[in-house]
């Protein structure tokens, strides 16, 4: 009895981390990440993965953050209707057919279209701290990742002259509701990282955070791994290093 | 059959590029969200607008009441006003819009500019179509023609400006003015009129631009050609084509790197625009009729697709900024705005890609390509304002005194100085402070960028070869469209289909659809739709009247009904 209790414990333990972690299978005519990132530009690729965010909905076009556990799909302009989008919360397992393209260094698939699949995972974000400055750093493109203990560093200067440490805009030009730009430093290299507020807009905690940092200031930070013309995180959240 | 993009993986093509994966400081610029984002107007917001054309267009019932000026522009009570005003993402010309709305409140101390900054067109169409909903348009805003032809669907939305054009007091070079503002006659005309339709004019011309295209000279010339004062469109695929060939391992012979996109075009509609603009060929009537689809556009498309395939030709949206890939010494001739100057070039005071990536060339700057050399044609373009009309005719005055202050030449000067823009007044091109900037050419890499000022120069000397495109209500689909159809053929191309006939017949089905095309057109879709219609006709009245009688005959009979049968129970 106790054999029997013990494996039927087993086979219901196997079945709820599938049914936790996501249906890793891939069904029939789906790509493995592996194929994915092999797949030529311009050619069809199909993926099954899940929503990890949302950036933007606009004339029936989404553009998502996915990811599964072997890698990360930044899906652009999706075909999507509104009711649709609403469905998309994070976690939730979509299979996508459209187009792989790059755009100023960030892959992506285009010209998509979607279906919505059983399963659910959340992505942990993974610490890529030691990774920034390396070529190994655009294996991890898209994913949600994290970055531990850098120092806010001067972003560019106000009208009087001062350092400041974040700028809406690249250059400053923008105002509150635009894009956030903060530089940050580890190891003697500073990098620039954005609040795209389109993901993240001047309601969210994250951007107050970021227009709260200090020059000097050592923080955690969480967000995606997006790409322009070199690695540009898409920043979700900033707390105090612990 | 060369595809540069599809040989090799994406990872390869970075690592052989860029050793480190990090992003340093000075690196960190970027900019295009928005462009690249381009707003399209939602069917949501579109229905919207032409539900609200219908409540209040019918022969101006409802709606704003026109504007009527006031004789006396009432200095006793406070104004407060807002302006969208787009920038090209750049901290100078944003301190420009700051230190113009300064300069204006000391001159007058009763009105309150409040600043909305933009860094795309079409988002500011889109939000302006959202706020007509809500009456909550901003007062004065940078737009395009085109788009004010869409605002003009709503009744007495925006302002006609003849009136206040020829104010003696607060008009064109006014003697009520606290400020020196240009007369009409100082208003380069061609300039005006491209913001004249529908019978009036509704915007002035704030800022001028043309597209150019800018060259890597030392990469043609290592290809053995020499650039031409006026570039063809045969010599550029000529070369484009020449620039193709690679080694056996996949370099590009050129720059010996692995892309290389000889000829890359930023505003596709443009390009579309100016080679059936340059063919003779027709695009629309100056009503509306869309008269785009035809055998010339067709053979166009075919040229681009056959240069497209031999990797020779892309897009801005399909593969990134011109820009990007000519500093990087990854393309030979890129076209794109002269606002876009500041942009190109090896010493390029702007730039989102890293110093490490940026290679050492001439930068030769030209008119953009043409069929005819000895008849060049070139689009006009840049931002004009207008103002949005308000139940107050002292607040309209407010925002015309406003925008008529951007007209003076120390905004002028100051603002076309940070692009490829030239001043849109006589007065301020002429003043000896814009010519002696223009004489400073390449004195740094900065305020006197010789690329930038060159691309100035273009326009100035060749103004009177520009052409605007009819403006009416459905004019920015038609142009969306024009520019769509050189992105599906490069697209379609790209991903190995193939463009013939039944391909082009599919296209131009597509864009029709897409765009609404067949619900525009003629006389209908004109700006002039929103002339006064006078009253109703008596017959029309009298139908309407027996409609609404008829209705309320029914209504009575069911609610007979319903009592009748109550008192039955």
């Amino acid at each position: 009895m106790k054999k029997i209790v013990s494996l039927l414990l087993v086979v219901l333990t196997a079945l709820a981390c599938v049914g936790c972690g996501g249906d890793d299978k891939k069904s029939e005519g789906v790509m493995t990440y592996e194929e994915y990132a092999a797949a030529a530009l311009e050619t069809q690729v199909v993926v099954e993965t899940y929503v990890q965010a949302k950036q933007s909905w606009w004339d029936n076009k989404a553009t998502v953050y996915t990811q599964d556990k072997d890698g990360a799909y930044f899906v652009y302009n999706m075909e999507c209707s509104e009711a649709d989008y609403e469905k998309l919360t994070p976690g939730t397992k979509i299979k996508v057919t459209g187009y792989k393209k790059e755009w100023s260094g960030e892959i992506e698939i285009m010209d998509a279209t979607f279906e919505f699949g059983k399963g659910n995972y959340v992505a942990e974000a993974m610490d890529v701290t030691s990774l920034l400055g390396t070529e190994g750093l655009i294996d991890h493109q898209n994913k949600f990742v994290s970055f531990k203990g850098m120092t806010v560093e001067p972003a560019g200067k106000d009208d009087a002259g001062n350092d400041v440490a974040f700028l809406y805009n690249w250059d400053g030009s923008g105002q509150d509701g635009d894009d956030l730009y903060f530089n940050v430093s580890v190891n003697g290299q500073t990098y620039t990282f954005t609040v795209e507020s389109y993901l993240c807009d001047n309601t969210t905690d994250v951007y107050a955070a970021v227009k709260n940092l200090k020059i000097g200031d050592k923080i955690d930070m969480e967000g995606f791994l997006y790409w322009y013309e070199g690695v540009n995180p898409h920043i979700t959240s900033v707390t105090a290093s612990k | 059959m060369k595809q540069v993009w599809k040989s090799h993986s994406p990872f390869e093509l970075r690592q052989a590029e860029k050793p480190f994966g990090g992003r340093c400081i000075w690196q960190g610029r970027r900019r295009g969200k928005m462009v690249r984002r381009l707003w399209k107007l939602g069917a949501a917001a579109l229905s919207a607008l032409w539900v609200m054309g219908i409540l209040t267009g019918c022969h101006g019932r409802e709606g704003l009441e026109e504007f009527v000026m006031p004789e006396e522009f009432d200095t006793s009570r406070d104004y407060e006003i807002t302006f969208w005003a787009k920038n090209d993402t750049n901290k100078t010309q944003t301190d420009i819009y700051n230190q113009a709305i300064q300069e204006f409140e000391k001159l007058y101390p009763n009105i309150t500019v409040n600043l909305r900054l933009y860094t795309d067109y079409g988002k500011i169409y889109n939000d302006v179509i959202t706020n007509i909903a809500t009456n909550t348009t901003p007062n004065v805003c940078i737009t395009y023609p085109d788009h004010i032809a869409t605002y003009l669907t709503g009744t007495n939305l925006v302002v006609p400006l003849e009136e206040l054009f020829s104010h003696e007091q607060y008009g064109l070079g006014g003697s009520g003015l606290q400020f020196a503002s240009p007369s009409m006659e100082e208003i380069i005309p061609q300039f005006m009129e491209e913001c004249r339709f529908g019978g009036h004019y509704y915007a002035i011309p704030y800022m001028r631009s043309t597209e150019a295209c800018y060259i890597n000279k030392t990469f043609v010339e290592a290809l053995g050609y020499t650039v031409p004062d006026v570039l063809t469109w045969d010599f550029i695929w000529e070369v484009s084509e020449a620039a193709t060939a690679q080694d056996s391992e996949g370099n590009f012979l050129i720059n010996g790197q692995k892309v290389m996109i000889p000829f890359i075009y930023k505003s596709t509609d443009n390009m579309m625009i100016q080679m059936l603009r340059q063919k003779g060929a027709e695009y629309s009537s100056d009503s509306g009729e869309i008269l785009i689809f035809h055998d010339t556009t067709k053979e166009l498309l075919e040229t681009i697709a056959e240069h497209t395939a031999g990797g020779a030709f892309s897009t801005f949206k399909f593969s990134s900024y011109p820009a990007n890939f000519l500093n990087a010494g990854q393309c030979i001739f890129a076209v794109d705005s002269t606002a876009g100057a500041t942009w190109m070039g090896t010493d390029a005071p702007l730039c989102d890609i890293s110093e490490d990536k940026i290679v050492e060339f001439d930068t030769e700057v030209r008119m953009i390509p043409q069929f005819d050399p000895d008849s060049p044609r070139m689009i006009s373009q840049g931002p004009s304002v207008c103002i949005f009309n308000k139940e107050d005719p002292q607040e309209v005055l407010a925002a015309w005194l406003f925008a008529q202050y951007l007209l003076t030449d120390e905004v002028q000067i100051a603002y076309s100085e940070t692009e490829g823009y030239v001043p849109v007044t006589s007065k301020a091109q002429e003043s000896a402070a814009y010519q002696d900037y223009l004489s400073r050419c390449g004195q740094d890499n900065s305020l006197y960028y010789d690329v930038k000022i060159r691309a100035a120069k273009l326009l100035l000397e060749h103004a009177g070869d520009t052409f605007v495109t009819p403006v009416f209500n459905g004019s920015a689909s038609l142009r969306d469209a024009a520019g769509q159809m050189i992105e599906e053929t490069v697209k379609s191309v790209k991903r190995g289909g193939n463009a013939d006939d039944a391909y082009f017949e599919k296209l131009y089905s597509d864009m029709i659809s897409l765009y609404r095309l067949d619900q525009i057109g003629g006389r209908n879709s004109s700006a002039s739709v929103q002339e006064d219609l006078g009253a109703l006709p008596s017959m029309s009245v009298g139908l309407l009247a027996g409609l609404t009688g008829a209705w309320v005959l029914i209504l009575l009979y069911v609610v007979w009904g319903r009592i009748k049968r109550r008192k039955a129970i």
